[in-house]
């Protein structure tokens, strides 16, 4: 029979370096709470002021006119992020190969486009759209450039890491009978990846059309400068209603998205 | 272990024998090889998968590699094709040296290989005659043999030929993933056919099967490589598979090749010593 002395312990004993860490993550967090100017006091004293900015909102700006105004710039900004995730989807296949580990490149090529893609992604989506507006002017142009390097920048990474990831039994059947890396990858290691490619551009156009509607704070066209004026001229129905208009079409498009790779994705698995 | 060393007759013609134990390498000097491997030695990490393995294979012949798993047999057949560098030693594969190969040179020796994988290794989405096309990327490189939709009459042609010869044209129009194990085994044999390989190595081409479908594809991939006279190197643990199928057994055990024998002068209980 099994002795009770002799069963493991309930809890492992973090090692030294463990506990550190710990300790050195609890301290990261005060700190940044204190550096972000956290305040309790704050907090409960905000549920008035909300409660007023509501009642001065509510009910949202319903007249016929605004929502024709509004759902003419709701359509513009889905315009924008369509064009912007369709074009950057594109782009982001060639450049998906170029940042794919072992696949047609050297470690040179791949770890250059992959700090490239590193530093795409770091630039926050409204800052390319000040870039833009700069280069392009002023309007949902400005928008698409916008959406459209944000795009590149996170598929061309996620789609490298879906390639890298795939099965090698293919590609490695190929590699046997003498097949170029280019063939390779274009008959084993992008029909393999296909399934996922479905699933990022998708989760990218999600991103894009939450990201196009605030592009219009910065003039790269959209629904966002609507909410921007409503809340300058303190119109706060309108901001309301443009707050909800944003809430609905992106509630709409994540389903839209979730229905659409269950329905591609699980018929081609 | 039982000792193996008395299982081994000589191998051939031109064959000089140490004892039994053969891998020290000895010229088979009336005969073409189409491998030939000596010294060779494999380490992953600071593991040593084997050492100073030597052997030869004539053109034509059916050679089973068996062992206990983690003998590196898999490893050792990826050796020969150059898919994995060895440490030590030398591999040539159709009379040229595969250790040192590169690029265009190495792409050329594969080109006139084939092979089979335990896990098929068709491209799941595409069609079969598809998958069967692109066992000519060796030697067609390019778009137009990408997908069967843009590939040359000759290449369908070939590749509806080579399904004929494992009795699935019917099925050339199929998606691979909606295979049988067994369909996907004979697609992966017509795949590594259709380019009329002087080599071909299979990995435990049967592993994933189960029996009666494993002994039907062991029959028909050797009826068909008989017939074409193609050299063939193959992995099983089925010990009867080796003795029925190869014509000479190679057997690897405590890395390094304890094994070579002309499978006629062995019996199952001589083989059975490798999984000890």
């Amino acid at each position: 029979m099994t002795n009770i002395s002799s069963l493991p312990a309930r809890y492992e004993r973090p090692s030294a370096l463990s506990f550190l860490g710990y300790a050195a993550g609890i301290l990261i967090f005060f700190w940044a709470l204190n550096g972000a100017g956290f305040s309790l006091e704050k907090v409960l004293s905000s549920p008035p002021r909300f409660a007023d900015f509501a009642s001065r909102a509510f009910p949202p700006n319903l007249e016929p006119k605004v929502l024709e105004r509004l759902g003419w710039k709701m359509v513009e900004t889905l315009q924008i992020a369509f064009a912007g995730a369709a074009i950057g989807v594109i782009l982001s296949l060639p450049v998906a190969l170029l940042a794919t580990r072992g696949l047609i490149f050297g470690s040179a090529v791949t770890t250059t486009t992959r700090t490239v893609l590193g530093f795409i992604r770091a630039v926050p989506d409204i800052a390319w759209a000040l870039v833009f507006v700069v280069a392009v002017g002023l309007g949902p142009f400005a928008g698409v450039l916008a959406i459209m390097i944000d795009t590149v920048g996170f598929c061309g990474r996620f789609f490298a890491d879906d390639m890298e990831a795939v099965d090698k039994g293919p590609s490695e059947g190929l590699t046997a009978t003498g097949a170029r890396r280019l063939d390779i990858a274009a008959c084993a290691t992008l029909p393999a990846s296909a399934p996922a490619f479905v699933s990022t551009s998708l989760y990218a156009l999600e991103k894009a059309v939450r990201s196009s509607t605030i592009l219009g704070l910065v003039g790269a066209g959209g629904i966002g400068i609507e909410l921007k004026v409503g809340f300058d001229l303190f119109d706060y129905p309108t901001a309301m209603t443009v707050i909800l208009m944003i809430a609905v079409v992106v509630i709409l498009i994540e389903a839209l998205s979730t229905w659409a790779r269950k329905k591609i994705i699980g018929e081609q698995r | 272990m039982t000792d193996l060393r008395t299982a081994t007759p000589p191998l051939t013609e031109g064959t000089v024998q140490t004892g039994a134990q053969t891998s020290a390498p000895v010229p088979h000097a009336l005969q073409d090889h189409d491998v030939s491997a000596q010294g060779v030695t494999k380490s992953f990490g600071k593991t040593e998968i084997f050492s100073d393995v030597s052997f030869r294979l004539v053109r034509g012949e059916a050679v089973a590699l068996v062992g206990a798993n983690g003998t590196g047999k898999s490893t050792l057949l990826r050796c020969i094709l150059g898919l994995i560098p060895i440490d030590r030693g030398a591999v040539e594969l159709l009379g040229q040296d595969v250790t040192h190969a590169k690029g265009a040179q190495l792409r050329g020796l594969r080109a006139n290989t084939g092979l089979v994988a335990q896990k098929h290794n068709l491209v799941p989405r595409l069609s079969v005659l598809t998958n069967v096309i692109h066992g000519l990327l060796g030697q067609h490189s390019g778009p137009r043999y990408w997908s069967q939709s843009f590939a040359p009459e000759e290449a369908r042609v070939a590749a509806m030929e080579a399904l004929e010869k494992v009795g699935l044209a019917h099925l050339a129009a199929r998606r691979a993933d909606r295979l049988s194990g067994g369909q996907s085994q004979r697609v992966a044999i017509a795949r590594a056919l259709v380019s009329k390989p002087r080599l071909l190595i299979a990995d435990e081409p049967c592993a994933s099967l189960d029996p009666s479908a494993g002994e039907e594809i062991m029959a028909m991939f050797f009826d068909l490589v008989r017939s074409e006279g193609v050299t063939v190197v193959f992995t099983s643990h089925h010990i009867e598979h080796a003795l029925t199928f190869g014509d000479r057994v190679l057997g690897l055990a405590d890395g390094h090749l304890k094994l070579d024998a002309t499978a006629a002068s062995l019996a199952a209980s001589d083989l059975r010593g490798l999984y000890d």
